[in-house]
């Protein structure tokens, strides 16, 4: 009878471990409310933020123990991990307030915030990827309005503000996205026999990189190369780059279309020719396309890098990955990505951010403070702009970076080159999209696509269908 | 004895009654309560009733996952045993190295779950390379990647425990079943496996709740890949609860079914083998 008893406890306690580490932040997240957030926190685990919104001020200052405050600041960008460390470190020793600096891996800035928000210990300063993220953390986001970010920010647009005034998320870098190519592959490209292009600039639209492109995969090995775009990878290190910044593409064209600026129910008018540039990628690539459910990002930044591929889609954040190999700065370049729709003649790069910084309204009162202040070092002390440029390679928004901050980054140069050249830069319209579930339908379909196991009805069922019952989804 | 006893019983007891209360049973409890909440972080919940549950009706990853879990335990809990055994009784066979063999079967269980996970996925993915395909072209090949990761970590584990077994099978048990004339396949039939069916409930019992419970493994290897065709239950709750804004409750109430499931299988498992045990 007693060995019964022992294995059904043995049972019970193995099953159950299980939801034992789902609520693992409970134990520490009562701590948070008696220590920073006072009666506040009480009341806030009843109704939700808002009750947390109206008394912020009077979170019983008096328990807090450090006068000035500490900062803490989960960043989102594994690229600039150890560089914001560093940055930390020297304002620290300059200011004496200590700043913790933690980063989450690649992909997984989303869960990191939800168990890091939980604790004690919150992060004082996080971010958002725009509208859809700032949803499900809008009560969480300290108004920004009186703040020095905000007051150097050069336009609005830069900013998340709510529908009644709040600033909610500042954007601190601009980025730009395209088709990064390899000047030098394409220059010998160009100097052989019956090339279809005599110089890079003469690719200005879908068709003629399509031709070009498959002239190259056809010669790929006099011209020593793998393929002419890198691995199409989707993996979850690099799938974002097709289910979101290349969907972007089409969703603009809608938008322009109709003139809007969101949408509830996308249509897919411009599907088409996103199938073209996917078959495109996936076609004259550095590898089979049933390979490409394994292939990281990592992966086509090497192909690329290694100049084993020509052409690599992404952004100007990707020239720390890629340089310093066989490919020279000078021989970097971007395009626009033509997908046949639209202007094509004026179309410009894609410019945009997804890097809003928010401060955690839930943190005392030092610690906002703190947290602001590290913020204006940041963008007004010569050092934190020297490694903005330098380390970081930041384009901002904000006026405090005069043009002597602009980074060294050839991909940002080629940016620059196509807005002062009067071409369209095309907005990140991607950070309307409903979720990430309506990324993740599309993406899977695309990769099912690719491999051959699905076709591309399933592709525009989560493109269409997925946009509606995604946004309904979210929005009930 | 009764007296002292009861007099210490805090003493000792408490330490382990205090860690069980903080790391399990409160964490337990407010699973359960935010399995029927609206929230982003656990720490501000606000309670909405039942809908959690309503929406896992209309989840068809869950549904899925759910039969590609019971597959997956089923499958692995067979070949994890049957080899287990198999190994075990080679190897108290008085056959030369046989210390070494336990080890170097043993070995691989003292390697986390995530790290096996990529190490397999390298493995497994440099094979299926030479065919143009990787692990996570399709639900099937993450399922016998899976099974076959499984299986090399476990085999050693349950070896162990059956060879503890076996030893403990009384010699001259066997020895009156020779006299008697029984074949080799007799004995083991019917003097060896209901002499050692203690070790086959822990043992399935190991493995079944392993193969339900399966989440570093599932993560590394596949991470749910593709379509979240070859995403395990556990792995699947978590990403409901922090892949998608506003359904961290839904996954609360993916885990308190999953709780149910995985213990009213144990229960009813350890009930069945349990009265095939021999009693002495």
């Amino acid at each position: 009878m007693k060995k019964k008893m022992v294995s059904i406890l043995l049972a019970a306690s193995l099953a159950a471990t299980l939801l034992a580490g789902c609520g693992t932040g409970n134990g520490n997240g009562n701590g948070t409310n008696d220590n920073t957030a006072g009666d506040n926190g009480a009341a806030g685990s009843e109704d939700g933020g808002d009750a947390a919104g109206g008394g912020t001020k009077d979170n019983g200052g008096a328990i807090v123990g450090e006068e000035e405050g500490s900062v803490y600041y989960l960043n989102f960008k594994p690229e600039q991990a150890q560089q914001w460390k560093d940055l930390a470190r020297e304002y620290s020793d300059e200011a004496g307030v200590p700043v913790t600096i933690e980063t989450a891996a690649s992909g997984t800035y989303e869960s990191t915030l939800k168990s890091e928000m939980a604790k004690s210990d919150a992060p004082t300063l996080f971010q958002v990827n725009g509208p859809a993220g700032l949803a499900s953390w809008k009560d969480y986001c300290y108004d920004l309005k009186d703040s020095a970010v905000y007051k150097n920010l050069k336009s609005d647009d830069f900013a998340l503000i709510s529908d009644d005034g709040q600033v909610q998320g500042i954007a601190y870098v601009i980025e730009t996205y395209g088709l990064i190519y390899n000047k030098d592959i394409i220059d010998d490209y160009c100097e052989m026999d019956g090339a279809k292009i005599k110089d890079v600039s003469e690719i200005n639209s879908f068709a003629k990189l399509k031709e070009a492109a498959d002239d190259m995969q056809a010669k790929k090995d006099e011209l020593g190369i793998k393929g002419v775009f890198a691995s199409a990878g989707m993996d979850s290190s690099s799938d974002w780059r097709f289910k979101t910044h290349l969907a972007n593409m089409p969703i603009y064209f809608e938008y322009q279309d109709e003139n809007v600026a969101t949408t509830d129910a996308i249509k897919g008018t411009h599907l088409d020719a996103y199938k073209n540039i996917w078959d495109l990628y996936i076609t004259d690539s550095t590898v089979e396309p049933t390979m490409i459910s394994g292939m990281t990002g990592e992966d086509a930044a090497a192909e690329f890098a290694m100049g084993e591929a020509v052409f690599y889609q992404n952004g100007t954040w990707a020239y720390q990955d890629i340089t310093g190999n066989e490919v020279d700065d000078d021989d970097m370049g971007m395009l626009p990505i033509y997908i046949g729709v639209g202007d094509e003649a004026n179309q410009g790069l894609c410019t945009g951010s997804e890097n809003y910084w928010c401060v955690n309204k839930n943190a005392s009162e030092d610690d906002i403070n703190a947290t602001l202040n590290f913020l204006e070092w940041v963008i007004t002390s010569d050092r934190g702009r020297e490694v903005f440029r330098d380390e970081m390679g930041f384009v901002t928004p904000f006026s405090t970076f005069t043009d002597e901050y602009m980074p060294e980054n050839p991909l940002v140069d080629a940016a620059n080159d196509y807005i002062d050249s009067g071409k369209t830069s095309v907005p990140w319209v991607f950070s309307t999209i409903p979720s990430e579930g309506w990324k993740n339908g599309v993406g899977s379909a695309l990769l099912e696509y690719a491999q051959g196991t699905g076709d591309w009805d399933a592709v525009k069922d989560a493109f269409v269908e997925g946009w509606a019952s995604e946004y309904s989804a979210v929005n009930q | 004895m009764q007296k002292s006893l009861k007099r210490y019983f805090p003493v000792f007891a408490f330490p382990t009654l205090a860690a069980f209360t903080i790391g399990f049973f409160i964490p337990f409890v407010m699973g359960i309560y935010l399995s029927f909440c609206k929230f982003t972080t656990v720490t501000d919940a606000k309670f909405i009733g039942i809908g959690n549950y309503l929406k896992i009706l209309s989840d068809r990853t869950f549904l899925h996952s759910l039969w590609y879990t019971a597959a997956f335990t089923i499958v692995s809990m067979v070949l994890i045993n049957v080899l287990a055994f198999t190994v075990a009784m080679l190897l108290t066979k008085g056959i030369q190295g046989t210390n070494a063999f336990r080890t170097v079967f043993f070995m691989p269980n003292l390697i986390g779950g995530i790290v096996l996970g990529y190490i397999w996925q390298l493995l497994l993915n440099g094979i299926l390379a030479n065919f143009q395909k990787t692990l996570t072209y399709n639900s099937a090949y993450g399922f016998w990647g899976l099974v076959v990761l499984m299986c090399w970590q476990q085999i050693g584990y349950m070896m162990i425990i059956y060879i503890s077994g076996i030893q403990n099978v009384p010699g001259e048990l066997i020895e009156a079943a020779k006299i008697d004339g029984a074949r080799p396949a007799q004995i083991l039939f019917h003097v060896t496996i209901p002499m050692v069916m203690p070790s086959i409930t822990i043992c399935t019992f190991l493995t079944l709740t392993n193969g339900f419970k399966l989440f570093d493994q599932n993560l590394a290897l596949t991470n749910g890949e593709p379509s979240s065709m070859s995403e395990l239950l556990a792995l699947n709750i978590f990403n409901t609860f922090y892949g998608r804004t506003g359904y961290e409750g839904v996954g609360q109430a993916k885990a308190v079914i999953f709780f149910i499931l995985v213990a009213l299988i144990a229960i009813i498992q350890t009930r069945l083998t349990r009265t095939k045990e021999v009693q002495h």
